[in-house]
C-alpha cells in the first residue's frame, strides 16, 4: 500500500474517532456544564433530601437550569442544606419554592424551583426561604397504613 | 503416607513461590521495557510516518469488527433495557441507561477487550514473528534500535487508535439504540435523547470513558509489545506469546477498569 | 586466490598481515554451560576466513561475540583496536555501521520490498537525497545480480534471491567487516555456487573482511583464505585450504569426507548398547 493511500485511511479514521468523541460530548452528554460555566450559587434548607445526588438538575417548569453542587447537613437545625448552582440567564423572585421530586416512581431525583411573584429577585449566595421536603416512601406508606388503621376503628 | 503429603505440601509451596518469583521479575522487567519504550518515543514522533502506519495497521483494520459489535451492542442494549424499564413505566429513560452504559463502561471495555484481540494479539505475532526470523537481531546489528523502529510506534499506534474505536463504538452503540428503541419500538425520539442529555454529563461521564479507554488502550498496547518482544524466537513461542497477550490484556482491562471505576465515581454516589 | 592466502601462509613471520577482528582466550556460556571455552583468532583485514563446525558447536555464538550482541565471559573480542564489550552503546552502534551481517536466512524486513530492505540503514543512517539513494540501491542490487527485483516483496523470493538481496543489504553502507550466518544452508546446488562466488567477489572488489561461519566445507575450501574448525567450544584445527585437504588431522579428515564416525561420534554418550537392551529382558 503505497504511503498516500495509508495516510488517506488514517486520516479518515482520525476523523471519524474525533467526530464520535465530539458526539460524545455535544449530542450526547452536555457540554455546557463543562469546567465551570458561569452561574450564581442559591441555598435551601430541607427536612429531607431523599435519595437527591450531586449534580442532580435543578428545574424550572421541567427546564434544567442549573445542578446542585453540594449537600451538608446543618449543625444546629439539624436540617440538609442544598448548595445549587444556577445558570446565568435564570432569576428566580425571593419568595421562590425549591421542591425535591422525583421523575416517574423510580426515576432520577431532582429540585424544582416555582417562582412566585415577588419583585425582588435572588441574588448569589441568596436563601430559599419556601421549600418542600422530599416525599419518603416509607413515612408516606406508613401514615396510609395508619390512617386506614384508625379509619376502620372508627367504623 | 503422611510424609508423601508433607512433601506434596512443600512441592506446592515451593511452586507458589517460584511462580511469585517469576511473576514479579517480569513485572520488573515489563516496567523497565516501558520505560525503555517511553525514552524511545521522541524517535518514533520524529518519523511520524512509522507511527501513522501503525495507527492504520491497529486503528483502521480493528474500524470493522469495532463499528459492526457496537451497532449490535446497543440494539440488544435497547431491546433488555426496554424490556425491564417498560415494566416500571419508564422506558423514556431508555436512552439514559443505554448512553450511560456504553459511555462509561461497555464502550471502552468491550473496545478494549476486541482491540486486544483484533489488534493486540496481531501486534505480538508481527514483533515476535519479527525476532524468530533475526529481523529485530539484523535491525540490531545494522545499528538501528528495534526499540526505537518497531517497539515505540506500534505502542503509540495503539494508544491514539484505542480511544477514538471506543469512541466509535459508543457512538454506534447509541445509534444501534435509537434504531430499535425509537426506530422500531417507537420511543418518542425527543424523550430519548433528551433524557440522555439531561443524565450524561460531559465531564463525569464522556471524558471519563475516554480517560479510561486511552489508559486501556496504553495498557494493551504495552502488553502487546512487551509480549512481542519478550517471545522465545521459535513458531511455538510465538504462539504462546499471542495467547498471552489476549489473556493478559483481557484481565489488565478488567481489573484497570474496576479500579479507575473506583476513583472516577466514588464521588457521585453521595 | 588461492596463492595469496599460501603466500600468506607460507611466510607468517615475515610480513605480519594487519589482524582486523580479534578472539583471544574467549569464554562464553550460559549459567553452568559452556559454549565456548577459550578460543583464539586473529582475522587478517582483507581476508575470507571461514568458522567450521557441526551443528550447535557455537560458531554462531563467536558472530554474536564480534557485533557485541553478548559480552565474553572471559578473555578478550577485538574489531579494529577496540575491545567490543567495552564499548559503552553509543560506540558500539558506531562500530556496527561500520559492520554488515547476513542472517542465516536472509532475515530480510518482511514488510518492506527489496527496494526499501537494501535501502533500509541509508535511510537510518544517513541524510542522502532520495535520488542518490535510489543510485545505491540499484547499484548494490546489479551487484548480486537482483536489479529486476527491486520492487518484488522478501515473500515472494526464492532462499537464494533472498541470501543474494540479504547480501547487498549487509553492503549498503560499504561496511569494513561483512559476517555470514551459515551463507549456504538449505540452498541447491547453483544458489550455492552463485552466493559462495558473491562472497569472494565483493570480498576482492570492496576490500572488506569476510567472516563465514558455516558447515559446508566443500563450498568454503572454495572460496575462503583461511579455516578454523571448532567442535565443543574448542579451536581443534585451523589453516589454508591446502593445508586442510591435506591435513591427517582425525576431526578434519572426518569433516571433510563426511564420515559418520570419528572423533565426533555417531552415537549419542549412552550405556552400553546390550547391556541396555538386556535389561529389561
Amino acid at each position: 500500500m503505497s504511503r498516500t493511500t495509508l495516510d488517506l485511511w488514517v486520516g479518515i479514521f482520525v476523523a471519524l474517532g474525533v467526530g464520535a468523541i465530539l458526539f460524545l460530548a455535544l449530542k450526547v452528554g452536555n457540554l455546557v456544564s463543562f469546567g465551570s460555566p458561569p452561574g450564581y450559587r442559591i441555598e435551601a434548607s430541607f427536612d429531607n433530601i431523599g435519595g437527591l445526588k450531586l449534580r442532580a438538575p435543578v428545574k424550572a417548569a421541567g427546564i434544567v437550569v442549573g445542578r446542585v453542587e453540594s449537600v451538608r447537613l446543618d449543625p444546629v437545625t439539624y436540617q440538609a442544606i442544598v448548595t445549587m448552582k444556577i445558570d446565568h440567564g435564570h432569576e428566580f423572585t425571593a419568595d421562590t419554592i425549591a421542591s425535591i421530586l422525583t421523575s416517574g416512581l423510580l426515576g432520577e431525583v431532582y429540585i424544582g424551583l416555582d417562582a412566585g411573584g415577588d419583585s425582588k429577585m435572588l441574588a448569589d449566595g441568596g436563601k430559599v426561604m419556601k421549600t418542600q421536603s422530599a416525599v419518603v416512601l416509607e413515612k408516606l406508606i406508613g401514615q396510609f397504613l395508619y390512617d386506614k388503621a384508625a379509619g376502620g376503628g372508627a367504623k | 503416607m503422611l510424609d508423601g503429603a508433607l512433601s506434596a505440601a512443600v512441592a506446592l509451596v515451593r511452586r507458589l513461590g517460584a511462580a511469585t518469583i517469576d511473576g514479579v521479575t517480569r513485572l520488573g522487567y515489563a516496567t523497565r521495557f516501558f520505560v525503555a519504550v517511553v525514552a524511545h518515543t521522541p524517535a518514533a514522533f520524529r518519523r511520524l510516518h512509522l507511527t501513522l502506519r501503525e495507527i492504520y495497521f491497529s486503528g483502521v483494520l480493528s474500524l470493522i469488527i469495532i463499528l459492526v459489535s457496537g451497532l449490535f451492542v446497543g440494539m440488544v442494549l435497547a431491546l433488555q433495557g426496554y424490556d425491564v424499564l417498560t415494566r416500571y413505566g419508564a422506558d423514556e429513560s431508555l436512552g439514559v441507561l443505554v448512553a450511560l452504559s456504553l459511555v462509561r463502561e461497555l464502550g471502552p471495555v468491550v473496545a478494549g477487550l476486541l482491540f486486544a484481540s483484533r489488534a493486540g494479539s496481531a501486534i505480538t505475532a508481527e514483533i515476535g514473528l519479527m525476532k524468530a526470523t533475526e529481523q529485530i537481531s539484523a535491525m540490531e546489528m545494522m545499528a538501528v534500535d528495534p526499540l526505537a523502529r518497531v517497539v515505540a510506534p506500534r505502542f503509540w499506534g495503539g494508544v491514539v487508535s484505542m480511544p477514538l474505536l471506543a469512541a466509535l463504538f459508543s457512538t454506534l452503540g447509541i445509534f444501534g439504540a435509537y434504531l430499535v428503541g425509537v426506530k422500531l419500538i417507537g420511543i418518542d425520539p425527543g424523550a430519548f435523547w433528551g433524557n440522555m442529555q439531561s443524565a450524561v454529563d460531559f465531564r463525569d461521564d464522556v471524558v471519563n470513558g475516554v480517560i479510561k479507554s486511552f489508559v486501556f488502550g496504553a495498557a494493551v498496547s504495552l502488553i502487546a509489545v512487551f509480549e512481542g518482544y519478550d517471545a522465545k524466537p521459535t513458531a511455538e513461542g510465538v504462539s504462546t506469546a499471542t495467547t498471552r497477550t489476549v489473556v493478559e490484556s483481557s484481565l489488565a482491562i478488567l481489573a484497570l477498569d474496576f479500579v479507575l471505576t473506583v476513583f472516577m465515581f466514588h464521588g457521585v454516589h453521595a | 586466490m588461492t596463492t595469496v592466502a599460501d603466500s600468506a601462509a607460507a611466510a607468517p613471520s615475515a610480513v605480519a598481515p594487519e589482524i582486523f577482528v580479534e578472539l583471544d582466550a574467549v569464554t562464553f556460556g550460559y549459567d553452568a554451560r559452556t559454549i565456548l571455552d577459550g578460543i583464539t583468532m586473529r582475522i587478517p583485514r582483507g581476508k575470507v576466513v571461514a568458522i567450521m563446525g557441526g551443528s550447535g558447536c557455537g560458531k554462531t555464538t563467536i558472530l554474536r561475540l564480534i557485533g557485541g550482541q553478548i559480552a565474553p565471559r572471559a578473555g578478550r573480542v577485538t574489531v579494529a583496536g577496540q575491545a567490543v564489550h567495552d564499548l559503552d552503546r553509543d560506540e558500539l552502534f558506531a562500530l556496527r555501521r561500520k559492520f554488515g551481517m547476513l542472517f542465516q536466512f536472509g532475515a530480510l524486513f518482511t514488510d518492506m520490498s527489496v527496494y526499501e530492505n537494501v535501502a533500509f540503514a541509508m535511510r537510518e543512517h544517513t541524510d542522502l537525497p532520495e535520488e542518490l539513494i535510489r543510485d545505491l540501491v540499484l547499484m548494490k542490487l546489479n551487484a548480486v545480480g537482483l536489479r529486476g527485483a527491486a520492487q518484488l516483496m522478501p515473500s515472494e523470493l526464492s532462499g537464494g534471491m533472498a541470501r543474494r538481496v540479504a547480501l547487498a543489504r549487509a553492503i549498503a553502507l560499504d561496511p569494513m567487516l561483512v559476517m555470514y550466518d551459515e551463507p549456504f544452508a538449505g540452498l541447491d546446488p547453483i544458489s550455492l555456487g552463485v552466493v559462495g562466488q558473491l562472497i569472494r567477489r565483493l570480498n576482492d572488489a570492496l576490500g572488506i573482511t569476510s567472516v563465514v561461519v558455516t558447515h559446508d566445507v566443500y563450498e568454503s575450501l572454495k572460496i575462503v583464505d583461511y579455516l578454523y574448525f571448532v567442535s565443543q567450544g574448542r579451536i581443534v584445527a585451523e589453516g589454508t585450504p591446502a593445508e586442510v585437504r591435506g591435513s591427517a588431522d582425525m576431526f578434519v579428515r572426518q569433516f571433510v569426507d563426511g564420515e559418520p564416525d570419528g572423533p565426533v561420534p555417531f552415537h549419542y554418550p549412552a550405556r552400553g548398547y546390550r547391556e541396555e537392551l538386556l535389561a529389561n529382558a
